[in-house]
Formats: structure tokens, sequence, C-alpha cells
């Protein structure tokens, strides 16, 4: 049973002191570089009070409001995605030993986490990312070394950035399953609602009031608000259109002229997972480390195969991430690769808008005759 | 089996790819157990003429000398690894490559009379046989250990031709083209750097070269897009590693004839 109180704004410090207290480091949004990030923070000052974000495809400004809220921001550069699927992860060691090698796995001591600040489309992304590194064959012991340490505080959003598309995709903009606690920030404190038994421990302990029936409405309001988006993917299983499209090359020409094939939009997407693994060795060769790198499909090296790069031109990189993230998914996860978050959008540095692309991708192959 | 001997020799450069070996450290004193270092002049040992199996080339072939040391410098190498961006580029001096240097040496020197260099500043591998290139303005000192480590083992190194952004987001860097509109050349420049100016808040200035698949015209018309003057986005792509085609092509869409500009 779910359980909300009201905790005034002055009192979220309380919320910091009961997690330092119950041993978790706070992670937190913050400001750094022009841009809200997630950090490891110590007090509620280094939270983002009155920033607001303004997206565009390939922009990103913070604007100084004179509000004081915490959380009017919609999006931060990176999701949660490098807290459990770090970006360089040394996987194993061999050393020379008498007698031959010796070969050890490295293993992580994961302090307790809290993350605080957690939109729909970041939850619904980390649901993804526990798909495929957990809930498969082989568990990956180090996403999943630091996603048993983790506590969830969540966020609902109350406006949009003009990236957004959560609610075509289903993630957002309100905070799905899975958190300990969720919040809405009104003007004078937060609507806190407790949805895990860990949840509810931290809110007995909270300095709460019960609700009012004015603070429902506020924040049933401020939650509407942010569904109005200007953005939609035509619909949520898109393999039909996109595997037609995916066999006529000069459909993608447009959008590969354009594309730079820099991989920002793998690199910041909260629930793309490729990688690849680096040999790393001293000068004296004593010992020899596989580190786990962050890659993505835009890189030349992610499809070479016996001496041959198979996908070589920004069509068939930008067409691979493109079908795989909307369409290929689905007979992988059971759903789309993609949560509506809009990063790939803002963080493009030539601004490629995958809904537009997708739209007239949609579009273009309808149009087309048969056999055309 | 015997040690591997090296050398390091210098052609028209700064000698700042010659300073990252020196200030190697622990690194350094690990080599010189593992190699005999036969010549490496800012670390005082000369001997140019040695027969090496590594020699390691800073520097452009800029000067008549520089042409004639490089072809001694092949025949006397089994391997030869031009290191740093004006090896590998030309360097910054290939500015003189491009069209406007003309007037430029008559604005810095009183009497350019006695300047006696080529006409342009070339690669190493524009005039003998390179075996590998390692990038950089300086050299990365890890893609340097790697390298020699796997030289020693005799395998050939693996070195990234990604961008600079795979670097950039793995060091949880915020974007400075999407957050400042600044002119980063991330996106077509090799990584090896770990994104280091723009983990100071810097855009990229292609200090390891062109990458795989650089695609200067979208980045280039997406830099005059935000507003940077056309003259401004070719000169950021002839900076550091001017002499290479890929860069060499965008200069010349971008670029508008300082004859025009003037008054």
């Amino acid at each position: 049973m779910n359980q909300t109180a009201f905790l005034p704004h002055r009192h979220l410090d309380k919320l910091f002191d009961l997690l330092h207290s119950d041993g978790f480091r706070v992670v937190g949004p913050t400001s750094e570089q022009g841009a809200i990030v997630y950090r490891e923070i110590d007090t509620v000052d280094q939270l983002p009070a009155g920033l607001v974000d303004h997206q565009a495809p390939g922009r990103y400004r913070l604007e100084q409001q004179a509000h004081g809220r915490y959380f009017d921001w919609v999006g931060t550069a990176q999701g949660l995605k490098p807290w459990l699927f770090t970006p360089e992860q040394p996987l194993m060691v061999a050393r020379e030993v008498a007698g031959g090698l010796r070969f050890e796995a490295v293993r992580e001591e994961v302090p307790l986490t809290a993350v605080i600040g957690l939109r729909g489309c970041d939850l619904a992304a980390l649901a993804l990312q526990d798909r495929h590194f957990l809930q498969g064959e082989y568990p990956d012991p180090h996403y999943q070394a630091r996603r048993e340490q983790l506590l969830l505080i969540g966020v609902n959003c109350h406006r949009s950035a003009a990236t957004c598309f959560c609610v075509s995709t289903g993630d957002g903009p309100e905070v799905g399953e899975g958190t300990d606690l969720v919040l809405d920030e009104l003007d004078q404190g937060f609507m806190v609602q407790a949805c895990s038994a860990r949840g509810r421990a931290l809110l007995v302990r909270l300095p709460i009031r019960p609700l009012a029936g004015g603070h429902k409405r506020r924040s049933k309001a401020l939650r509407k608000q942010a569904r109005v988006q200007q953005r939609a993917l035509p619909s949520r299983d898109l393999r039909k259109p996109l595997y037609l499209a995916r066999d006529d090359e000069t459909l993608w020409q447009s959008v590969a002229d354009r594309c730079l094939t820099c991989g920002n939009c793998a690199a910041v997407c909260p629930t793309c997972f490729c990688s690849r693994v680096d040999e790393e060795s001293p000068l004296d060769a004593s010992e020899s480390t596989q580190v786990r790198r962050w890659d993505t499909c835009f890189n030349d090296e992610h499809s070479y195969l016996v001496g041959h790069v198979v996908r070589k031109s920004a069509v068939h990189k930008y067409r691979q991430w493109l079908t795989h993230k909307l369409a290929i998914w689905h007979d992988q996860y059971d759903r789309s690769g993609c949560t509506g978050c809009g990063r790939c959008i803002t963080w493009c540095p030539v601004g490629i808008d995958i809904v537009e692309e997708t739209r007239r991708l949609c579009t273009e192959v309808k149009t087309r005759e048969p056999g055309e | 089996m015997a040690r591997a001997s090296i050398a390091i020799h210098k052609l028209t450069s700064c000698s700042g790819c010659q300073s990252v070996i020196l200030n190697m450290g622990e690194n350094l004193l690990t080599l010189v157990q593992l190699v005999d270092i036969q010549h490496f002049i800012e670390a005082g040992v000369n001997n140019p003429d040695a027969q090496v199996d590594i020699a390691f080339v800073e520097g452009s072939i800029s000067t008549h000398e520089d042409e004639e040391r490089i072809r001694q410098v092949r025949e006397q190498s089994r391997f030869v690894v031009a290191i740093g961006a004006c090896a590998c580029s030309g360097g910054v001096q290939a500015l003189r490559n491009v069209k406007d240097s003309e007037h430029w040496a008559s604005a810095i020197y009183a009497d350019p009379g006695y300047l006696d260099s080529l006409a342009d500043s070339r690669s190493v591998a524009e005039r003998v046989k390179v075996d590998l290139q390692l990038w950089g303005c300086p050299i990365s000192e890890r893609q340097l250990i790697a390298a020699i480590r796997a030289l020693l083992h005799g395998v050939p190194p693996v070195l990234p031709t990604e961008k600079v952004c795979q670097e950039c987001k793995r060091a949880g860097q915020v974007c400075v083209l999407v957050s400042q509109a600044a002119p980063c050349m991330g996106p077509v420049t090799q990584a090896g750097c770990g994104a280091l100016c723009p983990s100071f808040g810097a855009p990229c200035y292609t200090c390891f070269g062109p990458s795989e698949q650089p695609n200067c015209d979208a980045l280039g018309e997406r830099l005059v897009g935000l507003g940077i003057p056309a003259n401004q986005v070719a000169e950021r792509f002839v900076s550091i590693s001017a002499g290479v085609k890929p860069f060499q092509n965008a200069w010349a869409r971008w670029r508008i004839p300082l004859k025009e500009l003037e008054p």
C-alpha cells in the first residue's frame, strides 16, 4: 500500500540526513559545465535550485529562475546508465606467477547508493537495462553489484522539454513502478509517495504532514501540464515500417549526409548497452587487464569481422542504430528500446531528431510504390 | 633474445613529444631496462647515425636537412614510428601549405631572406614508408607505452580511430558544442587524448588528427549555422593537423581569401 504525505521544502535536508545515517551516499542532480548532471552530492545546497533547462535539437541551455524549486529542470546530460553500466570497467587481470599465469576476476565493493531526481523515462530505461544485464542467461556481475545497492527516489515531471516524447512511448512524464520514493515538487514542499518497504521506513522518519486537498489538485494539474508535448513517435511498435525502410538504402541518405557518426546519441541513450573489451598492459608486461569500454554501433570497430568492417557508411550505421532501437528491440526485449527522454536529439552535435527521422521514414516508405 | 634498440629523432618540431617521453617518470626507468636508447637528443644521447630496431620520429619534413635526415633514418631503422601531429600531418607549420600564407614570413621576420625552408611542411609518411603513426600534440604517454609494449611483443598495437566524443562521453563530460555552441572538433578528430580540452570546458583542436569517417562537411555546416563566421570555421580545421586532406578540404570550403576581407 503506497503511503503519501507532505514534506515542507525546508526539510528536504532531513531526507539527506536520514540517507547518510542509513549508510547511503547520495547521488543527485547538480549543475556542472552548463548542464544538469548526476554527481555524488552531500547537501541540498548542491541541488540546482531554480534552474530550468531549455532543450532543442543540438542545444542545451540552463536558465536561473527566481523560484527555489530543486527539480524544475527536465533532463540531465546523462541518465542513470553510467552509475550501473560503467563507461570503463576492468573485468579481469592476468598476472605472471611461477609456472604460468593467474587470472583474477575484478570484483568491486559498491557503497549503498541513493539516487534522487530520476524521471519516468530514466526509470523505464533502468528496467530495460535490468532486462539486458540481469535477466539473461549470464547476469553481469558488475552491473548487479551496483544495482543491488540502489535506492531510487523518483520525481514526477511538471514540465516537458521541447525534445521530450515520453508520452508517446508510455514511459512518462510520471514515474512508473520500481522506485522507493516518488516526489512531486510544489512551491511550499513535496508530495512524497512511499512505494516500497524501504521507502515507507524513510517516510515515517521524516518531519511530514498530512496531505491537504490543494496539494493533490495542484500536483495533478502540473503533471497534466507536462503531458503536453510537441513530439511523438508514430506508434509504439514500428517494426513493420522500419523493416520495410531497412531494405531501401536511399531512404537513409539524407540523414546520413548530416550524421557525424560520432556516437553521441548512443552514448547518452539510457538504454544503449554496447561495449568492447580492450587489453591493457604496463610497460614491463607484469600483468594484463581486460577493460570493458562503452562502444557504439557508429564506430567502425563495432562491426569489424575477420578483417572487414561490415557497417562502414553512415547510412549503415545510423540505420543499424535506429532500427535496432525502435524495431529489433521488440523481438529481443518485447518492447521498443526508446523511453522518449530525447537525449539523442539534444546531445546530437548536428541536431538530428530521432522523432522527425522516424516519422519521415514511415511516411516515405508508405508512399513508395511496391517494387519501386 | 637481444634487447631492442631505439632512437628518438627530431625533425622540425617543438620537442614537445620528446618531452612526453622525458616526463614518463617510472615508465622511463622501465623503458631503459627493456631497450637500448641509442639516440635521444633531448635526453643528451646524441648518436643520430645509429642502426636501430625502432626509430621514433618527431617533427615534420620542413627543411632540406629534414628531407636528407629522414631518408637516412629510414635506411638505418627496422621500424619507423612517426610520433606527434607534426610527423603525422605536417603539424602547425603545415599552415604554410595553405594559400593565404605568402605574406606571413614578411609579417613575422625582419629579414625573411635568411629563411631556408621548403615551400611546404610534409608528414614523414609523405616522404618515406612509415610503419606506425602515433598522433597527438603532444603524443599521449598512454598510447606510446601501449605501442612500445605491443612492438616488443611483436604484435601491431591497437590504436583507436573512433571520435574524441566517445572518450568525452566515457569521461562524463558535458558536450561543449551543445551546451555552449563552442566550435568543437571532437566529432571529426581521432580519440587518444582522453578528451582533455573538453574536460576543461574548451573545444577540441584536432590534435590527434582526423578520425575514421570524418564528416567535415556536416560539422562545418553546423558551426556556420551556429553563427560562427565562415573564416573562423575554416581556421578551426587547419590548426594543429593542418596538412591532412579532409581538414584542408574543409578549410578550402569555408575560407574567404584574406585579400577579399581587407578593407
